[in-house]
């Protein structure tokens, strides 16, 4: 790969040099008349040649911006999880169909323009230093649709954000350290047990008050199991640096502080099953199964350990800069339905317990 | 004060014309004379640029191939690159290093600290800088703190690698990563300077275009590259204090155990004494001047495209005094948007929706002004000169990577693409890539002015399309991977099969930036060979309005050589007409500042 690589900025740069010299000579014949430094300032023949290539690089620029949604359109992120992920998904369409259409229109005028006025000796420019009401309709055209992007987007916002919402939601607390995750689930009476760093000693290894009732039923896991169709409250808190809890398929991210709890809530509506038997879902996970397949094989041949064939699960990533092994800070989440969260649930020991055992 | 100095500047152009014998140290090292500090910055500013864009080829060599011994790696990273494995800390320190050179070192110093030195003085008909000595301090602090920056990349346990943000505890606490130790004490040192150079060169800008400028040049004259450097400068010493507060606090918490920024930290098996202090005070603090410093960067480089614009397709800018109102308006903007990177910070919510309201105010006169550029190139007469080339390409970028703002600024859908390669292909466009293509629009514009020689035209040309052919390739995929969820700062994405299929996608990313950074050869190579041999420049190359094309060629200290000149008009008389439909000047579609009004012209009330 190396060498490949190697050989490819070789091969680049030689295309570079070619380049220029092609249009060192282009330039020559067509500045041979001019002497001195005249033969620097572009003269029609530059104007020309560099009008036209404005031209093509819009146009060239429209297919590559088109073949990207198209051959990139399985990079999206499927619909989401959550409840409140669909109007996230409307939204974010909405945007970005009025971006593409602003940067369609302003593309094709700037480098039209550029092509279209090229200088010619003897063209005459039109002096325009002003024009009040050209300047008031595109003062005008952003502020209302701004206006209307800003009202949908906080609308979604101040109904996302605000944890206090819902009626009887699942609390449960998301641990952060370098390099992982923990989950503290609040046990049966839904209420997490105080908890700081200073309490942190042998197996007590989330700070949790020993002394607190409310900790004595919060059970400890590695995995986030949560019940479809039941709102979440996460309570998030590390016990380090900042990490930033990212759940893209919920379409939910909150920073976790050290010295502080952030909260997020959502509602996960689909099963990791039938998220997994999704179209779309089982055709990325065969394509990508595909991609470690070939990569396995040439493993294999260099006498490496080949890869395993993967399986969709949701994760839960760290996307906040926190140290070397940043890359790999995840967590698989498990959506799943009332009853078999609460028989997983069952099979994980209670901090009480823990406690107790250690001491035994 | 600034009468004071002014008139101490005005007693030093008296001496003007029988000056001292400069020696080689006063002339070419310690010197005074704007024009040649201009020329230190921009040496300064391009040296640190190549090195920050080999930081990043290294990066995208380990995305694409990650994992994969590399000779490179093994040749130029020593002790983090045995074997030619890229070690994980070594990654995040060229991230942090590469965004740090890249935002202060080159953007800020090397673009700003250039041209509003060369320009301002030349631009508004002053002998030299409000004071020369300041600016040439200001020039060695930074040239101080580019040294102890570079320096950094050399102590044991390697530079800074918490990210240009450097967001505590992870920069604070020495057990959370090895660049936090001596790396983090030299990168905030060099800051320190760093903030100290720029805010000398700021008020220097502010006091320079206040007092000196020449007759007849009142603010509704001055070309527009001036009032986006004065407007940057106050930006800048309005921001840059709260990044040095912040540095200073940081500081203490390291060294001297207060508690600012850290509470309840329990690492490497122990619990820190700090209690209370809170993060995201830091994150306040530093995107206070983060986000002002996005228009520190950029603003210079609107300045320059708008001359540039203006002079190569002969027209009047569009609307001058909307461009001027959208600079003020982005500036004052520009201090009440930080909460927009910070969303999910943690803060309070309502904070949020407030943020989001600013910011996509600022989205308004950032239109305007885009729109005002495509309006300038109507029915023009387009000069493509390398620098217009550059101009328009600033003008794409900026719309391209602005429009994803939109998106990025909306708190709703920020929570989804926050921290992802989203965010790093929007920024690299609308500030990164629009930002150096202002400088290139500037060093190709005023190279015959800064070094008497023009540069080589179709090596321009080369370099031109092949950057922004490359730019585009490098970032417009970017946007994709970000959208698929992918995060920024990742080592290697393999620990993610999910991310398995951007492989490719990152492969071909990396293959632009390799050939866009091999592109940019071919500008050092005409900058420094024109310096020697390029071809002697006419007085006016580029028949251009501006006082800084009246000095004729002798570069002496006082630029000009007889009495500085006055103002008779705007800075953008091209083809301007009388009734009977001729040139003002028969023959010649531009009228110079100072060529007072002809018989039965009419000034402009614009």
């Amino acid at each position: 790969m190396t060498a490949f690589l190697i050989i490819l900025i070789a091969a680049l740069f030689v295309v570079a040099l070619w380049q220029i010299s092609k249009i060192v000579q282009l330039g020559k014949s067509a500045s041979a008349s001019e002497n001195g430094a005249q033969a620097e300032i572009a003269n029609d023949s530059d104007n020309d040649r560099h009008g036209k290539f404005l031209l093509y690089f819009v146009i060239a620029m429209y297919v590559m911006m088109i073949a990207c949604f198209i051959g990139y359109q399985d990079f999206f992120l499927p619909d989401a999880a959550s409840a409140h992920g669909a109007e996230y998904d409307n939204l974010l369409l909405l945007t970005t169909v009025i971006i593409m259409i602003v940067q369609f229109l302003t593309q094709a005028l700037l480098h039209y323009f550029g092509y279209k006025y090229r200088g010619k000796k003897g063209q005459k420019a039109l002096f325009y230093a002003d024009n009040d009401r050209l300047e008031f309709i595109w003062t005008a055209i952003p502020v209302v649709v701004l206006a209307g992007l800003i009202l949908w987007g906080l609308f979604s916002w101040n109904d996302i954000m605000d944890v206090d919402k819902h009626e009887d939601p699942l609390v449960v607390e998301v641990y952060a350290y370098q390099f992982g995750w923990k989950v503290r689930y609040s046990g049966a009476d839904n209420i997490l047990g105080d908890a700081n760093v200073r309490f942190i000693e042998g197996v007590n290894q989330l700070g949790i008050d020993p002394t607190d009732a409310d900790g004595k039923d919060d059970i400890v896991a590695t995995e986030l199991h949560l019940p479809v169709d039941r709102p979440v409250v996460f309570n998030f808190r590390s016990q380090d640096v900042l990490h930033s809890a990212y759940f893209p398929h919920f379409r939910a991210q909150m920073n976790v502080v050290p010295g502080m709890v952030t909260k997020f809530s959502f509602t996960p509506t689909v099963t990791s099953e039938d998220y997994k038997s999704t179209e779309f879902m089982t055709e990325k996970v065969s394509k990508i199964n595909e991609i470690r397949r070939q990569k396995s094989e040439e493993l294999i041949a260099a006498g490496d350990v080949a890869l395993d064939p993967y399986e969709f699960e949701y994760y839960l990533l760290c996307n906040k800069i926190c140290g070397a092994s940043h890359y790999n800070m995840q967590m698989k989440i498990v959506v799943e339905s009332e009853e078999d969260y609460q028989e997983w649930l069952e099979t994980q020991t209670k901090f009480e317990t823990t406690l107790a055992n250690a001491e035994n | 004060m600034g009468q004071v100095i002014a008139a101490a500047t005005e007693h030093g152009h008296d001496d003007g014309h029988h000056h001292h014998k400069e020696t080689f140290v006063t002339k070419y090292i310690f010197s005074q004379d704007h024009k040649m500090i201009a020329k230190q910055y921009l040496i300064t500013g391009l040296i640190m640029g190549a090195i920050g864009i080999m930081m990043s080829v290294l990066m995208r060599m380990q995305l694409a191939n990650p994992g994969e011994p590399n000779v490179i790696f093994e040749a130029l990273l020593g002790k983090w690159g045995q074997d030619g494995i890229m070690d994980p800390n070594m990654y995040l320190a060229l991230v942090t290093i590469h965004g740090t050179i890249m935002v202060f070192f080159v953007l800020t110093a090397g673009l700003s600290g250039t041209f509003s030195n060369f320009l301002i003085p030349l631009q508004i008909g002053a002998r030299d800088m409000a004071s020369g000595f300041l600016n040439m301090v200001s020039y060695w602090l930074f040239f101080l703190s580019s040294v102890i920056m570079i320096g950094s990349l050399f102590v044991e346990l390697g530079p800074a690698a918490a990210g240009w943000t450097i967001y505590p505890p992870l920069s604070a606490v020495e057990q959370a990563m090895p660049g936090s130790g001596m790396g983090m004490t030299l990168w905030l040192v060099s800051m320190a300077i760093f903030i100290a150079s720029s805010l000398l060169g700021s008020l220097n800008y502010v006091v320079t275009v206040i007092n000196l400028r020449t007759k007849g040049m009142s603010m509704t004259r001055l070309p527009l590259t001036i009032w986006a450097f004065f407007v940057t400068a106050i930006i800048g010493i309005v921001s840059f204090p709260v990044l040095f507060a912040a540095a200073l606090m940081l500081i203490m918490d390291r060294s001297f155990g207060t508690s600012f920024f850290l509470s309840d930290i329990y690492i490497k098996g122990e619990v820190l004494a700090h209690q209370g202090g809170s993060p995201v005070l830091f994150e306040h603090l530093f995107w206070f001047l983060g986000h002002p410093e996005v228009y520190i960067v950029l603003l210079p480089a609107l300045g320059i495209t708008s001359e540039v614009i203006a002079t190569n397709s002969r027209k009047p800018i569009f609307g001058y005094r909307a461009m001027v109102a959208s600079i003020l308006a982005i500036a004052f903007l520009s201090t009440i948007v930080w909460g927009h990177h910070m969303f999910i910070s943690g803060m309070n919510p309502f904070l949020g929706s407030v943020f989001t309201f600013t910011t996509l105010l600022i989205a308004i006169p950032s239109a305007v002004k885009a729109f005002n550029y495509i309006t300038t190139l109507w029915k023009g007469n387009l000069q493509l000169n390398p620098a217009m080339l550059f101009s328009i390409g600033l003008v794409s970028t900026f719309i391209t990577g602005g429009l994803t703002g939109i998106i990025l600024g909306d708190s709703t859908l920020d929570i989804n693409v926050h921290d992802t390669y989203f965010v790093v292909a929007h920024f690299h466009l609308v500030m990164g890539i629009s930002a150096l293509y202002g400088l290139f629009a500037g060093v190709y514009h005023w190279f015959p002015k800064m070094f008497n020689k023009m540069m080589n035209k179709n090596m321009g040309y080369a370099h031109f399309w092949l950057t922004a052919i490359g730019a585009y390739g490098v970032f417009f995929p970017m946007h994709f991977i970000g959208m698929a969820g992918l995060p920024r700062r990742y080592y290697t994405n393999t620990n993610f099969p999910y991310f398995d299929d951007l492989a490719d996608t990152n492969t071909l990313i990396t293959y632009f930036a390799i050939a866009t950074a091999l592109a940019q050869l071919i500008f050092v190579y005409n900058f420094v060979k024109s310096i020697f041999y390029g071809k002697k420049a006419p007085a006016n190359p580029w028949q251009s309005t501006t006082l800084e094309w009246t000095t004729g060629d002798k570069h002496i200290h006082g630029n000009w050589d007889g009495p500085i000149p006055h103002v008779h008009r705007w800075a953008y008389d091209y083809s301007k007409v009388n009734e009977d439909g001729e040139y003002v000047i028969p023959g010649q579609d531009f009228v110079p500042q100072h060529i007072p009004l002809q018989d039965g012209e009419e000034e402009m009330n614009h």
